[in-house]
């Protein structure tokens, strides 16, 4: 048995999850601070990505990344190398998809976030850095795993915008999604069938952690 | 010693005004919820920016709208008591301390300091309980001493003691006290609480509405409030307005009677207060004929509601406080007031 798409799916989607990590609690931190109709307007656009079909993502993606549009044509000729079709063009699919999901999440932690913490600090003389990754995080951290393991397991099942921007080429961008698919399409149910219950088998288990996640939550609030 | 704040910031509801200067000693900002006073303290600590104005902290400017000093909060050396304590909820109290402690370097002494304050509060055996586990009481304490230990110039208070049951209040207020005699920087205490204020303030700033009077003793200040909001935040029930009719004579067109004062009365009288401990049945002085309109029983005191006879029944009541051992066994007919009691309103 191949696993190559089983070890290409987690990496795709741990690195993805990894940048929006960074990205989503950086937008929500953020936009957060800004006037309502800036925020509006950016929780509009950032937003979008979570109703789009996926494969109005991918087109779009093509449409820059492409290695005859903008971004794409550029990064050949500077560097050669090609944006499209290797299994870390997949990444740019996955990472725009779930996105949004860090992004609401992390931002639901923040605006729950009680601010006299943050003041107290201030005037206790503590860094904004300290406050940020020593207060804000740890107090917001059970909504901020919960966004990452959510925009993990998304990841992990992307399908649509991957298979536009990485296509699939057995053994190089073939993920699990993709492989169903192709499996499924030559009539090979029972290979179909493997990564399907695999892929059953990752999300429960996900789903099990969100759920235990927000389970010790409401106990901590006395819910 | 002197923290001086002369701003003005506008808000949604109201703008708020603040002039005082403390000169030593605790000061107490007294008003009504929604006045202004959280407001104050949170410009004072740098948490809000006013939009004109200054504030001196022993000869330092912490901001200046002219100027364009607007120090930062890090560095305003404030101690900053919030209403909910800010205690953070991920750690112990023993780490809520250290954060106050962050500027000591040297391990050796911040163990020292940490060992001290732990047991000067009493905290040592929840020193390695999470906040969500710990009293109210406690909690104060926690945030006390995490402040304290960061040697504030300044202690800033706000209502400390809302967020505590009501048998936990009077012993906090004592523990407080202690807390405040042993500090040596200026101190300001907002509370809607008179008892409180009286207690802990020398000097005391009434607000309304975003107006934050000078600094008065407190104890001149609930002798003769002098002004309406005064007089309502110190405590007084029987307010109206009044006009001058005579060097020592005023008429109450609401309770439609005449009243003689002590005090000689100036030109410029727009009301009258009195407590509602001093109504009395045998004061010959302002005595009129009242009738009754109710009464509320308290657990050591019993409030009797009265109308003066020409008092329309659309108006407030005038309150009459009575200890339970003293409760008449017939209403009177008649109320007096001395005129000494009577406390004559400017502003």
């Amino acid at each position: 048995m191949d696993y190559f798409p089983l070890w290409n799916s987690l990496r795709i989607a741990l690195i993805s999850t990894t940048i929006i990590f960074f990205a989503g609690i950086a937008a929500a931190y953020y936009i957060a601070k800004t006037p309502r109709l800036v925020k509006g307007i950016l929780d509009v656009v950032l937003t979008l990505p979570l109703v789009l079909p996926p494969t109005v993502v991918g087109y779009l993606l093509l449409r820059v990344l492409g290695p005859n549009r903008l971004i794409g044509r550029w990064v050949l000729k500077m560097f050669d190398i090609k944006l499209t079709m290797t299994w870390w063009s997949a990444i740019f699919a996955t990472t725009v998809v779930i996105f949004p999901l860090m992004y609401r999440t992390a931002r639901g932690a923040f605006e729950s976030f009680d601010e006299t913490l943050a003041d107290s600090a201030r005037t206790l003389g503590l860094s904004g850095s300290f406050i940020f990754w020593r207060i804000r995080m740890p107090v917001c951290k059970q909504g901020i795993i919960a966004g990452c393991v959510l925009a993990f397991a998304r990841a992990l099942g992307e399908y649509g915008a991957t298979s536009m921007i990485a296509g699939y080429t057995p053994g190089r961008t073939a993920t699990i999604s993709t492989t169903v698919y192709q499996l499924w399409r030559t009539n090979d149910d029972a290979g179909a069938f493997f990564w399907v219950m695999i892929n059953l088998a990752i999300s429960a288990v996900v789903l099990l952690i969100v759920n235990m996640l927000e389970g010790s939550r409401k106990r901590r609030q006395g819910a | 010693m002197s923290l001086s704040v002369h701003i003005v910031k506008k808000l949604d509801a109201f703008t708020l005004r603040a002039d005082f200067e403390t000169d030593g000693g605790v000061a107490g900002l007294l008003g009504m919820s929604g006045s202004g006073k959280s407001m104050t303290l949170k410009c004072i600590a740098g948490i809000e920016t006013p939009d004109e104005g200054r504030i001196v902290l022993d000869g330092v400017t912490l901001f200046d709208a002219e100027k364009k000093i607007n120090v930062r909060t890090q560095k305003r050396r404030v101690g900053y008591l919030f209403q909910n304590y800010a205690l953070y909820p991920h750690m112990t109290v023993r780490q809520n301390i250290l954060c106050g402690l962050h500027a000591k370097k040297d391990p050796h002494e911040r163990e020292e300091v940490l060992a001290k304050v732990l047991n000067e509060f009493r905290i040592e055996e929840i020193a390695d309980a999470k906040p969500a586990h710990i009293s109210g009481g406690q909690a104060q304490r926690t945030a006390l001493a995490r402040i304290l230990v960061n040697r504030p110039k300044v202690l800033l208070l706000d209502e400390p003691f809302s967020a505590l049951d009501a048998h936990l209040r009077l012993q906090m207020q004592l523990e407080m006290k202690l807390v405040l005699d042993a500090y040596d920087g200026e101190v300001v205490m907002v509370t809607h609480n008179r008892e409180e204020a009286y207690h802990l303030c020398e000097s005391i700033a009434v607000t309304d509405s975003g107006k934050v009077s000078a600094l008065r003793k407190t104890k001149e200040l609930f002798a003769d409030p002098v002004s309406f909001n005064a007089a309502r935040v110190t405590g007084c029930k029987n307010i109206a307005t009044a006009q001058k009719t005579g060097a020592h004579e005023i008429f109450v067109p609401e309770w439609n009677v005449r009243f003689t004062t002590e005090k000689e009365v100036r030109d410029d009288v727009k009301g009258v207060a009195f407590r509602a401990h001093y109504l009395h049945p045998r004061t010959e002085s302002n005595r009129y004929p009242v009738h009754f309109a109710g009464e509320m029983e308290q657990p050591f005191e019993w409030v009797l509601l009265y109308r003066y006879g020409g008092q329309p029944e659309d108006t407030e009541p005038l309150w009459w406080r009575v200890p339970k051992d003293k409760r008449p066994q017939t209403f009177p007919e008649t109320l007096g007031i001395a005129p000494v009691n009577l406390l004559l309103l400017y502003e």
